[in-house]
């Protein structure tokens, strides 16, 4: 995903001359073509991300596009304050770009985890929140953020995601993408996680199961549309995403319901506990540590079908 | 208007305010107010017929608690009405205790201390891209100095050689709670940010002539940021408000008040 994020800020930036790209020490040889194309127009902030978050807002309220970019926990907990203040209460059109999120850097240890960040920015007025699924859909999504003029944190995983999409995704920010139509299930996969709902599809399927497999890239704001549709059709709703359940899509997605007044006991959610992870190895290995496997999700799945 | 009447007028203006909607911060808001009256009198370069125009200089309020302070100036330079600053304080007004940026004249959310110097980094450097000739004015306060990201921001202004941004402390040696030598070690101010590469000069706060010509030294800079360090007094003008820090968040009674506007000879 990085380097496609690389690629299409770069292509992007040759034509859109308001484009400033702001890097937190790192991605030292990732944006050599940006420089090369945009010396005027890359700057390394150094470890310092809230100062980055604010010169990305005194370069938007002066005209430009900035671009903050560094790895998720810190450009979105450490800065938190300045997302908010100097961003989100201003409403100015900044992106800020997390990667390595969820569990991307899980052997890295807990301090750079991201089980929260979708978590603590939705409470963010006036802030668009995307998660892409894999390259395809990270070029869409910036494309779409640049578009939007507006406060926008594109959540990405590190490189070499599997490719779900086979062509160019019809990619709308706040409209998820079908990938599959199915009847009694809908699994919902959020950014690097759309390739486990993936995993579970083609499971199901062997077992005579048909799902919708959907990409639910946009966190925020909701597709309520898609929601409307798959509530009323008393679907089991299965939301898998690589981050905590504490304030998560699934639980965006309660809220939502409730609100709306659809019985929410159709509703699986599958994510992260409330809990630091240690020990717990590669992306992969973390992954099977918190459950968040296909083999898992399809069994509980079942379980809930049978009932 | 002579400069000095002009500080009294605001002066007075802001202590009327803070009786009148019984709003706090009024020492913090008379200890700048020679700054602010002297940037927007003679040093910005803003006009109230094109407010958002690009080459405007830009000012931050930084120490966004001394609003009032902010608020008079710009009804001076009618940014703002009379009657939007009567509004001051009051629901339904955009002239809130801190400054919101929805309202014409305010460059930046300012209130939660720290941001104003990024924010004007962000700005300056803009300039920067844009080849446009104007000047990012930011002024923080020495309590302000305890938050990190002051410094953060102060290491990337002079790595970027930002030499349109000017800054200023409003040194009053005081902060919320007590004195800002004692709350944390503050230091030499001075010494720190020529360490992190500013160009800086340490003046009278109070003295309109020695900011004006500070502002001068900044305007010409060629390569680094400029830092004024003014030493001032929390309540000046007020002589039982002077260096007191009740004032901090006490509010003044009418008979106060009219004392006050005896000592300013308005």
């Amino acid at each position: 995903m990085r380097n496609e994020f690389a690629k299409i800020i770069t292509e992007l930036s040759i034509v859109k001359k308001d484009i400033v790209l702001l890097a937190g020490d790192i991605g030292n040889r990732l944006f050599d073509n940006f420089k090369k194309n945009n010396p005027e127009r890359f700057y390394n902030c150094g470890v310092a991300e809230a100062n980055m978050t604010g010169v990305a807002s005194g370069l938007a309220s002066s005209g430009f596009r900035p671009v903050t970019y560094t790895i998720t926990p810190f450009n979105t907990a450490r800065c938190f304050e300045q997302i908010r203040l100097d961003i989100c209460y201003p409403n100015l059109p900044v992106i800020i770009v997390g990667t390595g999120s969820g569990l991307s850097y899980a052997s890295l240890g807990a301090t750079h985890h991201s089980m929260e960040d979708i978590s603590i920015l939705k409470t963010l007025p006036n802030l668009q929140i995307i998660c892409p699924a894999d390259k395809k859909e990270v070029r869409e999504a910036f494309i779409k953020a640049y578009e939007s003029n507006k406060p926008t944190y594109i959540r990405l995983g590190k490189k070499g995601e599997p490719l779900i999409h086979k062509k160019k995704p019809n990619f709308q920010i706040g409209k998820s993408i079908f990938l599959k139509k199915g009847n009694d299930v809908a699994l919902l996969g959020v950014g690097n996680a759309l390739s486990i709902a993936a995993k579970c599809e083609e499971e199901l399927f062997k077992k005579k199961i048909k799902c919708d497999l959907v990409s639910f890239h946009t966190p925020k704001p909701l597709d309520k549309k898609l929601l409307t549709n798959l509530f009323k059709s008393n679907k089991l709703i299965a939301i898998i995403e690589e981050h905590g359940l504490i304030g998560g899509v699934g639980s965006s997605v309660l809220e939502w319901a409730n609100e709306n007044k659809f019985d929410t006991k159709n509703v699986l959610r599958f994510g992260g506990p409330d809990k630091f992870l240690t020990g717990c190895g590669n992306q992969t290995e973390a992954r099977k540590f918190i459950g968040l496997t296909s083999k898992k999700i399809c069994d509980r799945i079942l379980k809930n079908l049978k009932k | 208007m002579k400069i000095q009447k002009l500080s009294n007028n605001l002066r007075f203006s802001i202590i009327k305010m803070s009786n009148e909607t019984k709003s706090p911060h009024l020492a913090s808001s008379l200890s700048c107010i020679d700054i602010i009256a002297t940037l927007y009198k003679s040093i910005l370069k803003i006009d109230k017929n094109n407010k958002k125009s690009d080459l405007r200089d830009r000012f931050i309020l930084s120490k966004g608690h001394a609003a009032a302070a902010l608020y008079v100036a710009l009804e001076y330079k009618k940014i703002i009405t009379k009657k939007e600053l009567k509004s001051y304080a009051q629901k339904g007004s955009l002239l809130e205790e801190h400054p919101s940026p929805k309202l014409a004249g305010v460059e930046a959310a300012t209130g939660s201390l720290g941001h104003g110097l990024s924010i004007g980094c962000g700005i300056a450097l803009s300039s920067k891209i844009k080849k446009k000739k104007f000047m990012t004015y930011v002024v923080m306060s020495d309590g302000e100095c305890n938050e990190g990201s002051v410094w953060e921001a102060a290491l990337f202004a002079s790595a970027k050689n930002l030499n349109n941004l000017c800054a200023f402390v409003d040194y009053n040696k005081w902060q919320a709670t007590g004195r800002s030598q004692e709350v944390l070690k503050l230091g030499s101010l001075v010494k720190k940010f020529e360490q992190f590469g500013w160009n800086v000069l340490e003046i009278d706060g109070h003295n309109h002539d020695l900011i004006y010509k500070a502002c001068k030294v900044a305007i010409k800079e060629k390569s680094k940021p400029t830092m004024i360090i003014a030493n001032t007094i929390k309540g000046k003008g007020i002589s039982f408000m002077e260096d007191n820090n009740n004032w901090h968040y006490r509010i003044p009674s009418d008979e106060e008040v009219k004392l006050a506007k005896k000592e300013l000879k308005i």
